[in-house]
């Protein structure tokens, strides 16, 4: 067993003994539907809307307004606009869908420029780093972008934006 | 059919952004006058190389708030030029073993002028250097003295008043012949997606130019206006720092200020401002 594996087996412990009775889904056992959605909870635990709706804003967790306006957040300034606006997200995509595009963007956009928010592979990535810090990674703690909770957080979150 | 219908729904609205766009193009009309006299390009016809990927090519300059681009029209203002002072002394400055300065063998600095503008440029050796490498050429090999640091306050003074030389002087580096193999990897380097986040120069500094990442108003990536005065930094930034700095954004595994990837992409940038001028010590956000 790998000092990698073995660290992901102390992490799906550490969620039994916390209390959940459902170890999170790995990026790499993901079941993808059309190669593009997900269906199955990661975690098993509903998501939390207004955890999304601060991972969604926040720099240091998801940063998603960054790239996409929002009109839910007229209480922050500076919306990017270098994807679609989220408006309406939760009208227009199935929850499968949204939690596909919030794991893994480029599977339903091939060309697009927004990153991938659950994969924990180095070996996906071109001299990845260690976080900001632009030295190189660490293969024993890369991980994903966004927890599996996390994920689940902004597609709950997403999914209530149906206006637009 | 339904995710067709839903892909266009989200084109309709990428359009409503695109129509919107103009609140965040460059700035449309302003006019980089300094101390009301040395007009400056900020615009330009796109070399042919670049095969039409952008309209036409301006300076970071246009990308700027009003108090950043004011700041680089008034020499006294202009906080870079402090760098550029201190590289007076230190042109003057005899060193090494062979106690010699700069002007000894270079004369007065205005002797230099152009040489910006060629930024990076093969040597006799065949090697891809850029202006650094120039520098502590002469210095170790001339006037047996140490070498700078890429980022070393006396190498910022000496480029910032070197680069000064060229103000106004189109940017002319040569991409053909033996520098073509550099500016080949360079070019690859630019649309390489680094990092976890997998970002490309071009992701950023070709497909959105002109749009915000939050308060980031994205910029074409130009050069032509480095060794810059970054405000954020609240010194003389080099190329090579912000390239470091860009990589280090993508979470990405940087290169080193100085190494050869570097160079190539330093050659490779500056080609896709080809005709834009030197803006000597610019000043950025």
């Amino acid at each position: 067993m790998t000092r990698r594996s073995l660290s992901a087996a102390f992490a799906a412990t550490a969620v039994i003994w916390g209390g959940a009775t459902y170890a999170d889904i790995s990026p790499a056992d993901i079941t993808w539907e059309d190669e593009v959605a997900i269906s199955v909870s990661l975690t098993g635990t509903p998501g939390d809307p207004e955890a999304g709706a601060l991972a969604f804003s926040s720099r240091s967790i998801g940063n998603c307004l960054s790239c996409h306006m929002n009109s839910d957040m007229p209480q922050h300034d500076f919306h990017g606009d270098i994807g679609p606006p989220v408006d309406g997200a939760g009208a227009r995509w199935t929850e499968a869908e949204l939690r596909g595009i919030v794991a893994d963007a480029k599977r339903m956009f091939p060309e697009s420029m927004m990153p991938t928010f659950y994969n924990d592979n180095p070996d996906d990535y071109i001299r990845p780093g260690e976080a900001y810090t632009a030295r190189a990674h660490n293969p024993e703690t890369f991980s994903t972008l966004l927890t599996a909770q996390q994920v689940e957080d902004v597609v709950a979150y997403l999914m209530t934006l149906t206006d637009w | 059919m339904k995710t067709m219908t839903k892909l266009w729904a989200t084109a309709a609205i990428c359009g409503a952004v695109l129509s919107g766009r103009a609140f965040a193009d460059p700035h449309p009309d302003a006019e980089l006058i300094i101390e009301g006299e040395l007009h400056i390009a900020t615009r330009a016809e796109p070399p042919e190389h670049l095969g039409g990927v952008l309209p036409e090519i301006y300076s970071g300059w246009l990308f700027r708030t009003d108090e950043t681009r004011e700041l680089q029209m008034d020499d006294f203002d202009n906080p870079g030029m402090l760098f550029a002072e201190r590289g007076e002394d230190r042109w003057e400055l005899a060193e090494g073993t062979a106690n010699q300065s700069c002007a000894d063998c270079h004369g007065t600095v205005d002797s230099l002028a152009g040489v910006r503008a060629v930024m990076p440029k093969v040597n006799e050796n065949g090697e891809l250097w850029s202006l650094q490498n120039y520098i502590n050429n002469c210095r170790t090999e001339r006037m047996g003295a140490d070498a700078w640091g890429w980022n070393s306050e006396p190498m910022k003074d000496v480029t910032s008043l070197i680069s000064l030389q060229s103000r106004g002087m189109p940017v002319a580096v040569k991409i053909d012949g033996e520098a073509a193999e550099f500016w080949e990897k360079g070019r690859e380097m630019y649309y390489t997606r680094f990092g976890q986040l997998e970002l490309s120069c071009a992701n950023c500094h070709e497909d959105n130019w002109g749009r915000m990442i939050r308060a980031d108003h994205l910029s074409q990536g130009m050069s032509n206006g480095f060794p810059t005065y970054r405000l954020k930094n609240a010194s003389i930034v080099p190329l090579h720092q912000r390239f470091r700095g860009c990589i280090r954004d993508t979470r990405g595994e940087s290169f080193a200020e100085g190494s050869q990837e570097f160079r190539e992409l330093e050659l490779y940038v500056a080609s896709r401002g080809l005709g834009l001028p030197i803006e000597g010590v610019s000043v950025r956000q």
